[in-house]
């Protein structure tokens, strides 16, 4: 069986003339102040519901916890010491030297994109202390989990390049949880199995919209289509969260890294550039300054239907062999 | 050489996230199972004559499907919704394939076993004109359930594993060889308890080959896994469930073999059986939601496996680029 992931290509031809080029977030993680302003523009355009009790969660500035239904941004913090920065520091060099590629050479000429040099924003870093933040997003993976998975169709590829929920056909099924390599896309709904959806509402008592389907970032497709730029990244002060054609974002993000490595940042590092890795590349790619896993991401995501043709054998050989086991127990059974 | 991981996480927080499925999944997996082997059941005992066997195959084979999409409709987040299962097919969804074979499988059945309630109550179904018609499908009926039977069994194995949850995803190879025995164990232990034991020879023949296979691939599984993709099959309530399993599998197939012939150890070799099939089910789903809750079983082994094709040269394919 040939391969069953996603050829992005015929699905933007499916769009003929409506097809747009893919857009795609560039977040720069190396200029975020952690203002989480990100988070409440999404919550506000999107009017998602609360996420969890108001409680402090003792991570630092972070009491957002994680991706999920009612959440599609969120403001990692991290905060390490000395010793972290000199192991981040190694570990970036270390790629560097195993001559893990950029997609090309970095295009030379002009410094930085706009926004992109050390303008002031940053959070003063010592030698001895620094902090991590990072707005996590959606990936809109080339080679979405989710959307392969979703056996009714609500899930779909937009003329955007990005994977958004129709939620007036999704039944709730859960697949897509499951299917999602990055801990993303999740159900709404109310304390089936995790505690964390336990929470008090009275006080906060609101709407919740699109009860029991699955819930993540659109991409503000209501704002793509509008010619706007969506809320998390114009509201963003910094310019951390930048959006534009993926082509010029992967531009972008390969002079900002070559740029930080000059200033000797060889921690610097981008996740999700990379069009052969185990999602085809994703339409959020991030300049990260440590580990993936540091900031809650996946080091080595795959998505699951690369493997799908040889499950599906699998699945026929075990078919074959219970047919053949039931035919060979009447064989048996009728000597006696 | 490739290095040991070191392992460090956003706050031990997961990375992947499991699929909202409860008990009643677990519930599906097995019913499922159980009746799609008794369907193969119903079909040898029509081709050796064995009409008790046949019947009670069959109305199992009803019952099961019935409840089993129940069981699968509650767990949906918008239970009213279920037929936009339907609206379209999609090869690359597993749940889509399954949603098919479930339907095509649950018509046949469903004709195949009003036949058996309208031959048990002398035909004292209010069909009227219909009877002839519903009579002359009991054959075509049985092809389809017989044809779709098997796929039913293994195809949850791809719905497992289609996923980013790390243990089910480990399982690929080995899941669906792990189901088809464990449906093979629930409707011979099926038979056996509703059959007398003039018919169940072939039935206690199975539940030994089912075991015998359950065992293997249970122990094949775990051991191509890397060590904290296996971990959660083997600890906390999940790993006790398997373990229960096991046993009651093996002591469960023994006493078919060994007793069948006497009603009474049948009945209670037979229970034993579907118990340990549902044991497997609920435990191996509990044990993937488990791996999916703490961070160390995805990003070991995706360290490791990415340091392992570092070492080895390849370089192309790593999400994180020095550029
Ligand atoms: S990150 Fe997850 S939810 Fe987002 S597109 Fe990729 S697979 Fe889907
Ligand atoms: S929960 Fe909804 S979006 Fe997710 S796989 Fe099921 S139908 Fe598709
Ligand atoms: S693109 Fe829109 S939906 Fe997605 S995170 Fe930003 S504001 Fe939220």
């Amino acid at each position: 069986m040939k391969s069953l992931t996603e050829d992005t290509r015929l699905s933007a031809e499916a769009y003929a003339e409506r097809a747009g080029t893919r857009k795609a977030f560039f977040t720069d993680t190396s200029i975020c102040i952690g203002c989480k302003a990100c988070e409440v523009a999404c919550k506000e355009w999107n009017r998602n519901p609360q996420d969890g009790n108001l409680e402090v969660l003792g991570s630092s500035y972070d009491n957002t916890g994680e991706l999920g239904a009612n959440t599609w941004r969120h403001v990692a913090f991290v905060e390490q010491d000395k010793d972290r920065i000199e192991k981040a520091r190694e570990s970036g060099r270390k790629l560097v030297n195993l001559g893990i590629p950029s997609v090309g050479p970095p295009s030379q000429g002009g410094p930085g994109p706009a926004g992109a040099g050390q303008n002031g924003t940053a959070p003063p870093d010592t030698a001895e202390f620094r902090w991590l933040m990072s707005s996590d997003v959606c990936k809109h993976c080339t080679h979405a989990g989710c959307l392969d998975v979703c056996p009714t169709g609500a899930l779909f590829r937009t003329e955007y390049g990005t994977v958004k929920v129709q939620e007036d056909i999704c039944n709730g099924c859960g697949t897509c949880v499951g299917g999602c390599p990055f801990g993303v896309i999740e159900r709404r709904d109310e304390g089936i199995i995790r505690a964390k959806t336990e929470r008090a509402q009275s006080q906060y008592a609101q709407e919740i919209p699109n009860p029991g389907t699955a819930n993540k970032c659109t991409f503000c497709y209501d704002r793509l289509v509008d010619g706007q730029t969506p809320a998390c990244a114009q509201t963003c002060p910094t310019t951390s969260i930048k959006f534009g054609d993926r082509e010029d974002m992967v531009e972008q993000a390969r002079q900002r890294v070559a740029e930080l490595h000059k200033q000797g940042m060889t921690e610097a590092r981008l996740y999700g550039a990379n069009p052969n890795d185990g999602v085809g590349g994703t339409g959020s790619v991030f300049l990260l300054l440590d580990e993936p896993e540091v900031y809650g991401l996946p080091p080595d995501p795959r998505v699951p239907t690369k493997d799908l043709p040889r499950m599906y054998k699998q699945a026929v050989m075990a078919a074959s062999g219970m047919i053949a086991a039931v035919g060979l127990s009447f064989v048996l059974g009728a000597r006696r | 050489m490739v290095e040991k991981p070191q392992f460090s996480s956003y706050y031990g927080r997961a990375v992947v996230k499991a699929p909202p499925w409860g008990d009643e999944i677990a519930a599906y997996l097995f019913l499922g199972g159980l009746a799609g082997g008794s369907s193969l059941l119903s079909l040898g005992a029509q081709v050796t004559g064995s009409r008790t066997l046949q019947r009670n195959a069959r109305l199992t084979a009803l019952g099961a499907v019935g409840l089993g999409t129940v069981a699968l409709v509650h767990d949906l987040g918008r239970p009213e919704r279920f037929l936009y299962m339907l609206r379209t097919f999609k090869i690359t969804s597993p749940m889509s394939v399954g949603s098919w074979v479930l339907t095509s499988f649950s018509t046949g059945a469903g004709v195949t076993a009003a036949v058996e309630v309208d031959r048990l109550t002398s035909q004292r179904l209010p069909l009227g004109p219909l009877r002839p018609v519903l009579y002359a499908l009991e054959g075509p009926a049985e092809a389809q359930t017989a044809l779709l039977a098997a796929p039913l069994c293994s195809y949850t194995g791809p719905l497992l594993s289609n996923t980013a949850v790390p243990t089910w995803n480990a399982a690929r190879d080995e899941l669906p060889f792990v189901f088809v025995s464990s449906a093979a164990l629930a409707a011979s232990g099926a038979a056996l308890v509703s059959t007398p034991v003039r018919d169940t020879q072939p039935a206690r023949a199975l539940s030994a080959l089912a075991a015998v296979g359950d065992v293997i691939s249970m122990k094949l599984m775990k051991q191509r896994m890397h060590p904290a993709e296996a971990e959660p099959l083997q600890t906390g309530a999940p790993g006790t469930m398997l373990k229960w399993a096991e046993r009651l599998a093996v002591g469960g197939a023994a006493g078919a073999v060994l007793l069948g012939r006497y009603r009474a150890p049948a009945v209670a070799s037979g229970a034993l059986m579907m118990g340990a099939s549902a044991l497997t089910r609920i435990g191996i789903l509990r044990a993937g939601i488990a791996s999916a809750r703490d961070p160390r079983h995805t990003i070991e082994p995706q360290k490791a496996r990415l340091q392992a094709r570092q070492a080895d040269g390849v370089v192309h394919d790593s999400i994180t680029t020095a550029g």
